[in-house]
């Protein structure tokens, strides 16, 4: 939708699906589905990927012209996440970073003071700063005071695709924004990502849901549906919840389309 | 047989003596084809050296890879013939091919989910593997932990021992006439749009009528390559841990044993001689083979999860391997689009289990110029950029 661009500290996408690729069955699939998916901008390991080797997963991503994001998966200290981020600026050539800070590896919940911690750091080192957090709303505006270019809230634990559990607090910080608010983690299935959308999310960032479905590049595709038909819905603005029914249209006076198929219903 | 010197000439030229590099050479020797050469600074290296040689066709199935099940169970199927052949032509050496199954199991609820799509995927596909109930995985398994909550047996995914193997590999084809050329190719030798032969690291050049690339991780990268004729292959790493069972303890483990921990893959493979390997990371850090302390933590954390017992044993090597990735996980068999050249790698974490039939393969291939069907959707030529979907997977 060339009228409706997403832009992160002004770089504009028309894209608004972000994927991630971990979990991927191979490069080519992996390749097929971001392809689907449309995205133009991906996140990736700067832990578990050398920039240097040839048939990466970032050449992958290169040449298909996709903007790489990298991102300090893997890192428990505000130390370690500032580390890697300097690491993946030398190697990549680019200050964006997608920063995790996670708390334990049984929930890969974000420790939120480390994250807090290292946003300040790295924003002040001149990086464009995407962190994943908590779904809490004062986190969210601390990250965005601090200097966050966008805020990444989780809908649901890393890889559990259980969708978005406080759609509430999404609506809180959405509200509260202003740089782009982008759901991370949680979608399972399309639903998900545009519930999202329809909340009022710029963008949705994904990577299981594709990489661990039955077929990855259809559920891309799904995907790509999904953003695009929740940010239209969202726009378009939905009428409000009522408890009992009310028809769409009057039943007095209503037109009468095909008086010779249906003559019991003639009007006199 | 003479040492090859400036001038001299191959029938087949193998470059690269791994796993399948010498399967290939050995048996496209057996064929009648003559001198074979394999050159390598180092015969009987690579990364079989360090893969633990599970035969788990079934238990490691993916999604979309159908046709690499195809070709996985056709080489397992052959294994013992190949197995009983090799150690006969290498003259009473052994390759711990051993028939013990495999259970993969899952430790909490959410591991067993997955298993259970696997095994519904089974069924779908007619292939054998039946449900445990958690304390049915501790009778089979007694060393087991007690939370595991389910599992999988596959009773025809097996293990070799993939440094026997090697060695008897190396010893095959000595008695079969094959040349060891103990070098480096330096460079591909290409002359009127084909592939002629090799310069080598000693500054010897070597003619040969057909070249195979056996390269793994470093066919790619090999000076020389026209561009386009390969698909990328990249090096893949592993880390893997060698412990070691006393014999008051065994059998410890009778069989190989995988599990999902927390969405990690993670396998232990007990052999005859008491070795117990655990592996293996799964890493994308170019052509490092350093063994880090979290590669070895994580193995350990998980493996002594899953088979608490194992702290007590021995841990008597660490090393790291590079699998050699291709684009679909799949390798890559038969003529390249140079005339002349040969592929046979790209068998990612599946080069031991498909040595028998990628060997058989390409030996027919190189005895007979026909690519065998089993061989189609594995050409080295399904990436190029008109072929938008590749046969490999489905």
């Amino acid at each position: 939708m060339a009228d409706d661009l997403l832009t992160i500290a002004g770089t504009a996408f028309s894209s608004r699906l972000i994927m991630g690729t971990g979990g991927a069955p191979s490069l080519e699939v992996l390749e097929r589905a971001l392809l689907a998916s449309g995205t133009e901008l991906t996140t990736v390991a700067m832990r578990r990927v050398d920039a240097t080797t040839q048939g990466s997963v970032l050449d992958v991503l290169t040449r298909n012209g996709i903007r790489i994001l990298p991102n300090t998966a893997g890192c428990f200290t505000a130390g370690e996440a500032v580390l890697t981020a300097r690491l993946a600026r030398e190697a990549l050539g680019t200050d964006w970073v997608k920063l995790e800070v996670i708390a334990d590896e049984r929930t890969l919940l974000p420790d939120p003071i480390e994250l807090l911690d290292a946003a300040e750091t790295l924003v002040d080192d001149g990086f464009t700063v995407l962190p994943y957090t908590n779904d809490d709303p004062v986190l969210a505006r601390k990250l965005e005071d601090v200097g966050c270019a966008a805020i990444m809230p989780l809908g649901s634990p890393i890889g559990s695709g259980l969708g978005i559990r406080n759609p509430h607090n999404f609506q809180l910080i959405v509200e509260d924004a202003g740089v782009p608010v982008i759901l991370d983690a949680g979608a399972g299935t399309a639903s998900d990502v545009a519930l999202a959308m329809e909340l009022g999310c710029s963008a949705v960032m994904l990577a299981s849901a594709v990489t661990r479905a039955q077929d990855p590049v259809l559920m891309a595709e799904a995907m790509r549906h999904a953003a695009e038909a929740g940010r239209l819905a969202h726009r378009a603005g939905r009428i409000p919840r009522r408890f009992h029914a009310e028809a769409s249209s009057a039943m007095a006076g209503r037109a009468d389309l095909d008086s010779r198929e249906r003559p019991a219903f003639r009007s006199v | 047989m003479s040492r090859s010197s400036s001038g001299s000439r191959a029938g087949v030229l193998v470059i690269g003596g791994g796993v399948i590099g010498l399967a290939v050479a050995w048996r496209a020797a057996q064929r009648g084809l003559r001198n074979v050469t394999v050159v390598d600074p180092c015969h009987g290296g690579g990364a079989a050296g360090v893969a633990a040689g599970m035969l788990a066709p079934v238990t490691e199935l993916q999604y979309g890879e159908e046709p690499l099940l195809r070709l996985g169970t056709a080489s397992n199927q052959r294994y013992g013939s190949f197995a009983a052949e090799l150690t006969e032509a290498s003259g009473g050496l052994d390759t711990g091919y051993r028939r013990c199954g495999t259970i993969a199991v899952a430790l909490d609820s959410d591991d067993r989910e997955e298993l259970r799509e696997l095994h519904a995927f089974h069924q779908r596909l007619g292939l054998e593997s039946s449900w445990l109930t958690g304390r049915e995985a501790r009778r089979l398994e007694p060393m087991l932990a007690p939370g595991v909550r389910g599992g999988l047996h596959v009773a025809d995914d097996h293990q070799v021992d993939p440094r026997r193997l090697l060695a008897a590999l190396v010893a095959a084809c000595e008695r079969a006439g094959v040349l060891l050329h103990r070098a480096e190719a330096a460079e591909l030798l290409v002359d009127g749009g084909r592939a002629t032969g090799a310069r080598l690291s000693t500054g010897d050049s070597l003619g040969a009528d057909q070249v195979v690339l056996a390269a793994g991780p470093h066919s790619h990268r090999l000076p020389g390559l026209p561009e386009g004729v390969l698909p990328p292959v990249r090096p893949v790493k592993g880390q893997v841990l060698r412990l070691q069972v006393p014999d008051a303890y065994r059998p410890f483990l009778s069989r190989n044993v995988r599990a999902v921990v927390r969405g990690q893959h993670l396998y232990l493979v007990p052999r005859e001689n008491g070795e117990l390997v655990v592996g293996a990371t799964t890493e994308e850090q170019g052509y490092d083979t350093t063994v880090t302390a979290g590669g070895v933590y994580e193995l350990l954390r998980d493996a002594h999860e899953l088979v608490p017992g194992i702290t007590e044993l021995p841990l008597r090597e660490t090393s790291a391997g590079l699998r050699p990735g291709s684009p679909d996980n799949a390798p890559l068999l038969g003529p390249t689009s140079l005339p002349g050249l040969v592929a046979a790698t790209g068998h990612y974490r599946n080069g031991v289990l498909l040595t028998p039939v990628t060997a058989d393969l390409l030996a027919d291939y190189l005895a007979t110029g026909e690519v065998p069907d089993l061989a189609k959707p594995f050409t080295p030529t399904r990436f190029s950029p008109d072929v938008p979907t590749t046969k490999a997977s489905a």
